[in-house]
């Protein structure tokens, strides 16, 4: 290659970032499943129809509000996974987790939950019982209470079984003083574990592959672990993610774009089940991209972060916590990953739709 | 990962890239085409470029299924997917090919049945459990899946599926192979062979290219040990002198192919006449549709197709990037008006695109420091 052929190249990639760069637009003549998929769709219908319809700024996992003198984290999130029950979880605990763990993330303590329920006309009674108590043992795992709820019913093929919509509400933990612009470069990048293990078991479980791995959902409130690195290294804490849909790729991307600074990952650090490996790499996916419901990714001081490593692995159920990447400055808005086989490359959000309905 | 991470390890990454820095002449420019999509998916994706010397360039080649569908093609799938009952099964990349007037992603959500799945038998499984549904399979890819398609036919066949159809897209690898060598646009010193259709073809076919004109061809396996040692292949042939057709990925293709598969494809399709490439045109005997024997079982002799040829938006190079002859980011649509999100071109579809490829991983190679 010349060396005017990469300024030619520079200069193209200069523009690209330009149009990157500007806030999403909504310019699709309908929805289609990509704007449920956790990217780039669903990207430009938040920032591009939501956000800029209720005037807000800071996208977080939760919104704040303040109530005589306290901080109150408030969140929602409707759940329609497909199937309802899978290996290690059902839609109900994801129900309770998801929010849970959205208001966990924001650097709140979980109160309480409303539950809403949408049933398919023919849904089973069992079915139905089944649930419910799935929701109740998943509140009390996680310390909140169902205070209030709702039922609609829709006739047959109108819904598909049952889909969940909780709302929870926090109180903003004093420890917690969190951004999503506070990431300052040197900063590390941590996840609570392996990465992956819902998005694989739900696809596993459509039973749409003949497949078969001994592959757990991973579903979990994360409470505990946001109150032992808020314990250990609170002000040091910048920012949490609940790396749900789109994975940490995603949670990645959409943070070095809040903060205006780069993320370069350490692909051969990220933590991947040899199980959900091999089944990525069959269908063609990458685990960083996939799903899930139990594994946060926080960014950290660098003073701090071993502490705060080792704040995590004492967990139940992070033991297997790491660092997986450090921001940088340049270049801006950018989530890179230095590959095991020793390349680098861009690390974006998805375009398409790799697996609708994980939650 | 057993089997895999042996092709993957870093070390002898690094002893075949020093391998190949001694094979080249310093002063000279050599360029490289991976006819396969596989291949350009799998040099982003690992960052081979990287560990290559700057005056080796690999160009990306026609070999990508999904880019090398024209809008006409996707026009007539969504024409099919529309009709009242249908289901209309087809893999995952081709749901957001533009045609001339949406997607099939649109036209399911403007309420047309269209199904993804990862093989043929899936859609006829579907078919089986839908009786009183017509249930059409679009049909895509090189040498690589058309025996899977045509094993899915025998089947439905056999067990008197008669609610199943096919709309053919396969395309053969070797006429756009010498299309491309035919092509005064383009000077190439080698090719890395696609390794998926060899296991079906064998490596016999392009034999023609080093004794027609006079290059290697290496063909290779995905893994990016395979790709790096199909290069040192290729470097080393031209530095002895030689060309010849080689055989890097001999754990999978046998010289002679997949007998057994090459049968049962001669007995399911036929040649077509001719078949439009996306941005190639027409190329004569490059594409399979169904044989008369199995008539009954195609979607387009079925329910008929508008079989209206579109030409490509104006501002759309995949043409010129699928012969190698710029790459992804020379194309005047690049990163602005053309996006995954908001593909114009087929190449910025598909995960194999080159398009995609580029700007999904490549755009901060090894030029831009990160700080």
């Amino acid at each position: 290659m010349t060396p005017s052929e990469v300024t030619r190249e520079e200069r193209i990639l200069g523009i690209i970032e330009t149009t990157r760069a500007k806030r999403p637009r909504f310019r699709d003549a309908q929805i289609t499943m990509s704007h449920g998929a956790g990217g780039k769709a669903t990207q430009s219908l938040i920032e591009g129809v939501l956000a800029p319809a209720f005037g807000l700024e800071e996208l977080g996992d939760s919104g704040m509000v303040e109530v005589d003198g306290t901080q109150l984290a408030m969140t929602t999130d409707s759940f329609v996974v497909k199937p309802i029950s899978f290996p290690g979880g059902s839609i109900g605990e994801l129900a309770v987790n998801g929010t849970v763990n959205d208001l966990a993330v924001a650097g709140a303590r979980p109160l309480s939950l409303s539950l809403s329920l949408v049933l398919e006309e023919g849904l089973t009674a069992d079915e139905l019982k089944g649930e419910v108590e799935a929701v109740a043992r998943a509140a009390e795992e996680a310390g909140v209470r169902v205070i209030t709820g709702d039922t609609k019913v829709v006739e047959r093929g109108h819904a598909d079984r049952m889909y969940i919509c909780t709302t929870g509400i926090g109180v903003a933990d004093p420890r917690a003083e969190l951004s999503t612009t506070a990431l300052r470069p040197g900063d590390r990048v941590l996840v609570s574990g392996s990465l992956g293990d819902h998005g694989t078991a739900i696809m596993l479980a459509r039973d749409e592959f003949e497949l078969d791995a001994d592959i757990e959902s991973d579903t979990r409130s994360l409470w505990p672990a946001v109150d032992a690195l808020l314990e250990e290294a609170g002000p040091s804490l910048r920012c949490m993610r609940d790396a749900t849909r789109g994975g940490v790729a995603s949670a990645l991307n959409e943070l070095a774009r809040a903060s205006n600074v780069a993320v370069l990952v350490d692909e051969a650090a990220a933590p991947v089940k040899p199980e959900v490996l091999g089944a990525c790499e069959l269908l063609g996916i990458d685990p960083m991209y996939v799903a899930n419901e139990g594994k946060l990714v926080a960014f950290v001081a660098p003073d701090a972060a071993d502490t705060a490593l080792a704040a995590l692995r004492s967990v139940p159920g992070c033991e297997e916590a790491v660092q997986i990447a450090e921001v940088k400055t340049e270049p801006p808005r950018m989530v890179l990953v230095d590959t095991a086989f020793g390349g680098r490359r861009v690390m974006d959000l998805l375009a398409g739709d790799p697996l609708p309905r994980i939650c | 990962m057993r089997f895999v991470d042996e092709f993957r390890d870093p070390e002898l990454g690094r002893a075949l890239a020093g391998e190949i820095l001694s094979l080249v002449e310093a002063g000279r420019h050599y360029k490289v085409m991976e006819v396969c999509g596989g291949h350009t998916h799998s040099i982003y994706k690992y960052g081979i470029d990287d560990l290559l010397p700057e005056n080796v360039e690999l160009v990306h080649g026609p070999g990508c299924p999904v880019c090398v569908i024209p809008m006409g093609r996707v026009d007539d799938g969504i024409a099919l997917a529309k009709i009242p009952g249908a289901i209309f099964t087809c893999f995952g990349d081709m749901m957001r090919v533009p045609g001339s007037n949406g997607s099939l992603l649109d036209a399911k959500a403007e309420g047309a049945d269209v199904r993804m799945v990862y093989s043929p038998l899936d859609a006829l499984r579907i078919a089986k459990k839908n009786p009183d549904r017509q249930v059409i399979f679009f049909a895509l890819g090189f040498e690589t899946t058309a025996p899977s398609t045509a094993l899915t036919l025998r089947r439905a066949r056999a067990e008197g599926v008669s609610n199943f159809s096919c709309m053919c897209n396969h395309v053969t690898i070797v006429p756009p192979l010498r299309a491309l060598l035919d092509s005064p646009d383009l000077r190439l010193d080698g090719f890395v062979g696609p390794g998926h259709v060899s296991t079906v073809v064998g490596a016999r076919p392009f034999e023609f290219i080093p004794a027609d004109y006079g290059k290697p061809v290496v063909i290779s396996g995905f893994e990016p040990l395979d790709i790096l040692q199909s290069v040192s292949m290729i470097l080393r042939q031209l530095a002895e002198g030689r060309s010849e057709v080689e055989n890097q990925y001999s754990r999978v293709v046998p010289y002679e192919g997949n007998v057994t598969a090459l049968k049962v494809m001669a007995e399911v399709f036929e040649l077509r006449p001719h078949f439009e490439w996306r941005g190639l045109g027409f190329i004569s005997q490059s594409a399979l549709a169904l044989s008369e024997a199995y008539a009954d079982l195609d979607a387009e002799r079925r329910f008929g197709v508008p079989g209206v040829r579109v030409a490509d938006p104006k501002a759309c190079q995949c043409g010129e990037v699928l012969k190698g002859v710029i790459k992804p980011w020379e194309c005047k649509v690049f990163g602005t008006a053309c996006t995954p999100e908001r593909p114009i071109g087929t190449c910025m579809v598909s995960p194999e695109g080159a398009c995609a490829a580029y700007y999904s991983y490549g755009r901060y190679a090894t030029e831009r420091e990160v700080v």
